[in-house]
């Protein structure tokens, strides 16, 4: 984060160049256009202004040719804008499959993050150069955005619900993070940095801090402690879904219909169990709202995620 | 005192020409009445479609015998109306009263019949907040039903009773030789926002009373 | 006519009753057009005082001037009172008021008592608003989102959205009285194809008004539910959805703009047209595209939601649409280019207004371009970026168009033409302020600087150091015509009825106008904007 006089935030992900690339079209278009509109504007008035002799002007009758031309070229200029803003939109929603995995809890006024690992950090995050990171969010109270701009990323944080994010940092060093959704008292305070570390200081750093096992183990232990694994057990015959290698997988509802099993149906799951019923079994699951935090609904999630992906599921009867 | 004929305002060149204004005013008006009461049916829909069964559960503790005797109210009312703004055109000024306050005391039997409703339903803790109590539904989604449920028919209430006011008003007019046939659109005009006011009512009662209702409740 | 002796004042609308009360109880629609002026004058300085003490705020990077509750204050006060009290109404209230009955050779306005009201209603809604800024004013920003506004704010959200929800009838009575008079009060002759621009832009802003504001009275009012019986509708721990509130509150707001800025790209017209006698060129394209923004307004509210949390293929809908949308503003720039054309312009003040708007309307909407650019957006949304762009459009655009409209119906207004040297600097230093005062928040923006941030890393200083000290330039700017023009009412040259040599009806009464505008109602029976043409070659 240097200080000289720049127009341009650094390029530290491997799509910020990207988004550059349609700035400066924009731009060009822009620039051009402005420049033609004032150049215009500068000889109509240096060759038309009032004067002896020219105390009107001349009824010019307009000429459709030229109509059509303002509309038509702008029309092609902007549906350029359109495409290519929309393809570089959708990848930004998909984050590649080898991403490490980061929970952030956002709250008035501070950004709560936390590694699959187990490092927790409070408005700062370390991370490794060249992998791709993917956050899932949550507030615990009003919306916020977590911003860097550095890597040309932002997503709204909001309560309730999760929402994500990924990036893969392509430039060693420490990037701003700013609250980009005005949140209160403090939200100019709520800001912190990304830190780019190459891969074997990055291990370091995450083995050398206060060893917290990892979200998964935690999210094991709750498992454990508040009964779910009653009922959530590998038997054929158990009233609850068996949860081994649901994660990503497709669910049958009851009802018809069916939902991918990712980190915003597993934590539904556990606030809201009767939203969505798997097919083939009764609504009996209580509801654990106000008995688990976000942090913990998060270790819940990654220890649901632990034991592994891919299986249908959804008995029928 | 001065004299009962009706005025003609200097922008407009005859009567016809001032009648024909003040209901386009009012037609641009309920446009944007349309678009209020969008907003929150908008948001009534949107809420259901995520809750679907608690919204049906919720839905069955509504009062559908008082529910319709209201819409069966409503409707005659907008008759009684529809009845005056017919002897206002025609001068008649006597039954114009007599229709005005026919519908003027359906109105308020619906405000009574209404307020009933809500009292049945303060009693039986369906009122969002610490009271509320509902068996066999998610609290969170039905008492979001119950939000609904009390916004809209409070916001349309709202809306009655200013009708039954304005309705007033418009006798009370009639009463001191000010409503003539060149210049009844004054009730023409009253009787749009009362339609108006009906046909919400005919979008709200099945919305909230008859979706998911199941037999034998009420 | 009256005779006229050498110390009698024909009678006029300002002549006719010198009592207060006369004022206050009007139904003229040109003694409401000045009683709007005052009061949006009075809501403009309030709101520019806010904005003056942000700017200071930000010349350093820490937050030393005001708490970061009172600067978070300030800027939802400032976006209130612009908004909503000021740019809302401005033109139409004002302009709209004083010339639409004059254009369309009526009398009055359709309902002349209803207007009245609404200028009533509007301070109502003014008032709710200031007494929330004395008891300590409201922090939610102008947009109010939920959950922060109902569940966490505890500054005076229920008065400061009341006002805004009063406010709404004011505006939806206005509109409907403009839609009326337009459709039913044109003179004989007068047909669609024979209005002036100004009378199109006023009907297409006044359909949106109609049609739109509701949206916000509902969502404020939603928001004021929630607050007060603490039900959750935008909530998500009670099953509700803040997202909700934000479709509700960007269905109307994003319309809000177009009610903005229609009238003056409306005023653009009549200005060019008269400063450069010339007919505008594609009248049709020019009436027709206002229709088109109003319509397409409608349907890009999402826009403002691309990080949201909202569907991705919304968002493409939504992006898809928004670049239409500006098409039909680059044929009114175009076509304003066509107007300059073998023009014979006069750089009077009203003309250098005129200028200063075609060229920062431009700049300020093509940056709604990179806006409306998905990718893009998600790296400027919520920085300055979109701060300098409707900045671009609502002070280089709308504010600039306000005040040519001022100086241009002037002498019609008051009988009294103002002292065109100092009309000119001002208008000179506004645009020089302003740019400096923008500009640099473009860059900015990209560069990453969040929006309603008080203190901020030190990297952005320079570019607020700049933008404040800009900001100082354009208040002066400002403030000139606030004092040269009261000083015409006095000692300013008489106005005759015509000082321009514009063409549209509201020239052919005495300025200022008598109260029942005209003796008779005009029969038109040619096209608005019949100059003389020069022969060609010229």
């Amino acid at each position: 984060m240097d200080g000289g006089f720049r127009f341009f935030p650094e390029q530290a992900s491997t799509t910020a160049a990207s988004i550059d690339d349609i700035v400066f079209y924009l731009l060009a278009v822009t620039t051009v256009m402005t420049g033609l509109v004032f150049f215009l504007v500068l000889v109509f008035c240096a060759k038309y202004r009032r004067r002896p002799g020219r105390e009107t002007g001349v009824q010019v009758k307009p000429n459709p040719w030229l109509e059509a031309t303002w509309i038509g070229v702008p029309i092609v200029l902007v549906l350029i804008m359109f495409f290519w803003g929309a393809s570089a939109y959708f990848p930004i929603y998909r984050a590649p499959s080898n991403s490490l995995d980061v929970y952030v809890v956002a709250r008035q006024w501070m950004w709560k993050l936390q590694h699959a690992e187990g490092a927790p950090e409070i408005n700062e995050l370390h991370v490794p150069l060249g992998r791709p990171i993917r956050l899932t969010m949550t507030s615990q109270d009003v919306i916020h955005s977590f911003y860097v701009p550095a890597f040309r990323v932002k997503q709204d944080v909001l309560p309730g619900r999760y929402t994500t994010i990924w990036f893969e940092p392509k430039k060693l060093g420490e990037f701003h993070l700013f609250c980009a959704e005005y949140c209160g008292s403090k939200h100019s305070g709520m800001v912190g940095k990304i830190v780019v570390l190459p891969p074997a200081e990055y291990e370091r750093w995450l083995s050398g801090g206060i060893s917290q096992g990892s979200l998964a183990s935690g999210g094991h232990r709750l498992f454990l402690s508040l009964g779910c694994a009653n009922c959530h057990t590998e038997a054929a015959d158990a009233r609850c879904p068996n949860l081994v290698r649901l994660y990503g997988s497709a669910v049958r509802l009851q009802g018809g219909g069916e939902v991918t099993a990712d980190e915003s149906y597993i934590r539904e799951s556990i606030l809201d169990p009767t939203a969505k019923v798997v097919s083939g079994y009764q609504p009996i699951m209580p509801s654990f709202r106000g008995r688990v935090s976000e942090e913990e609904l998060i270790q819940l999630v990654a220890y649901v995620k632990s034991l592994g992906p891919t299986r249908e599921t959804g008995r029928d009867k | 005192m001065r004299s009962s004929a009706p005025a003609l305002a200097e922008q407009f060149d005859s009567f016809e020409h001032q009648r024909e204004s003040s209901v386009l005013g009012m037609w641009v008006f309920l446009g944007a009445e349309m678009i209020f009461f969008g907003g929150a049916i908008l948001g009534f829909v949107e809420f259901r479609h995520a809750y679907v069964a608690d919204f049906n559960a919720a839905s069955n503790h509504t009062k559908i015998v008082l529910g319709t005797v209201n819409t069966a109210v409503l409707l005659t009312s907008s008759l009684f109306m529809a009845l005056a703004v017919h002897a206002a055109q025609e001068g008649k000024n006597r039954r114009l009263l007599g229709f005005l306050a026919a519908t003027m005391l359906l109105g308020t039997a619906f405000l009574a019949v209404k307020f009933a409703e809500y009292y049945l339903e303060v009693v039986e803790g369906l009122v969002p907040g610490p009271r509320f109590r509902m068996d066999g539904a998610d609290s969170r989604h039905a008492q979001l039903f119950f939000v609904c449920y009390f916004t809209m028919t409070g916001v349309h209430a709202l809306h009655l009773i200013i009708g039954i006011a304005l309705l007033g008003f418009l006798g009370l007019r009639t009463l001191g030789g000010k409503v003539t046939p060149q210049n009844h659109n004054v009730v023409e005009v009253g009787g749009l926002y009362w339609h108006f006011v009906d046909i919400v009512w005919i979008f709200l009662f099945p919305l909230l009373y008859l979706l998911g209702r199941h037999a034998g409740h009420g | 006519m009256t005779a006229l002796t050498a110390d009698r004042v024909p009678e006029n609308y300002i002549n006719a009753d010198y009592r207060f009360r006369s004022w206050l109880f009007s139904t003229d629609h040109k003694r409401i057009a000045i009683l709007y002026l005052i009061s949006l004058t009075f809501y403009f300085f309030v709101g520019g005082f806010f904005a003056l003490l942000m700017r200071l705020e930000l010349v350093t990077p820490q937050g030393d001037l005001v708490q970061p509750e009172t600067y978070n204050k300030l800027f939802t006060m400032h976006g209130i009172m612009m908004l909503f009290f000021f740019l809302v109404p401005s033109i139409p209230a004002v302009f709209g008021n004083f010339l639409l009955p004059l254009m369309l050779g009526a009398k009055d306005v359709a309902f002349p008592k209803l207007n009245l009201a609404s200028w009533y209603i509007f301070n109502l809604g003014g008032l709710l608003t200031l007494v929330s800024i004395v008891l300590g004013g409201v922090d939610t920003g102008w947009t109010f989102y939920p959950p922060y506004s109902s569940l966490s704010s505890t500054s005076y959200v229920l008065l400061a959205a009341g006002g805004i929800f009063v406010m709404g009838f004011s505006s939806i009575l206005t509109g409907l009285n403009f839609i009326v008079t337009t459709h039913k009060l044109r003179a004989p002759g007068l047909t669609w194809r024979r209005l002036p621009l100004f009378v199109w832009s006023l009907y297409a802003t006044s359909i949106i008004q109609v049609l739109a504001t509701p949206a916000v009275t509902i969502g404020l009012g939603l928001i004021g539910i929630e607050r007060i019986w603490k039900v959750g509708f935008f909530n998500p721990a009670m099953g509700g959805d803040p997202i909700l509130f934000q479709h509700l509150f960007w269905f109307y707001s994003h319309p809000a703009v177009y009610v903005m800025i229609l009238p003056g790209m409306g005023v653009e017209s009549e200005l060019l047209t008269t400063h450069a006698r010339r007919r505008p060129y594609g009248y049709a394209f020019i009436a027709g595209s206002s229709l088109a923004i109003a319509v397409l307004g409608f349907l890009v509210w999402g826009h403002h939601m691309f990080v949201s949390g909202q569907s991705v293929y919304a968002s493409m809908v939504f992006s898809f649409l928004s670049f239409f949308v500006a098409i039909p503003s680059g044929v009114k720039v175009f076509s304003w280019l066509g107007t300059l054309y073998k023009g014979a312009i006069a750089f009077t003040t009203p003309m250098l207004y005129g200028l200063g708007f075609i060229g920062l309307f431009t700049i300020g909407g093509l940056t709604g371009l990179f806006l409306a650019t998905l990718a893009v957006d998600v790296h400027v949304h919520d920085t300055y970026f979109v701060v300098a762009h409707f900045h671009y459009i609502m002070v280089g655009g709308m504010v600039m168009a306000y005040l040519g409209a001022m100086h241009h119906w002037w002498p019609k207004m008051t009988g009294r033409l103002y002292p065109e040297g100092w009309g000119r600097l001002s208008a000179l230093i506004v645009f020089v302020g302003f740019n400096l005062t923008f500009f640099p928040q473009y860059v900015m923006g990209y560069l990453g600087m969040t929006r309603r941030y008080h203190a901020y890393a030190p990297e952005f200083q320079v570019y607020h150091v700049l933008s404040s000290a800009g900001a100082s330039i354009l208040g002066v700017g400002y403030l000139l015509p606030l004092f040269y023009l009261i000083w015409s009412l006095k000692y300013g040259p008489k106005a005759g009825g015509d000082p321009w040599g514009g063409t549209t009806l509201e020239w052919k009464t005495p300025s200022p106008p008598p109260t029942h505008n005209f003796e008779e109602p005009p029969v038109v029976t040619e096209d608005p904007y019949s100059f003389p043409s020069l022969e060609e070659g010229r």
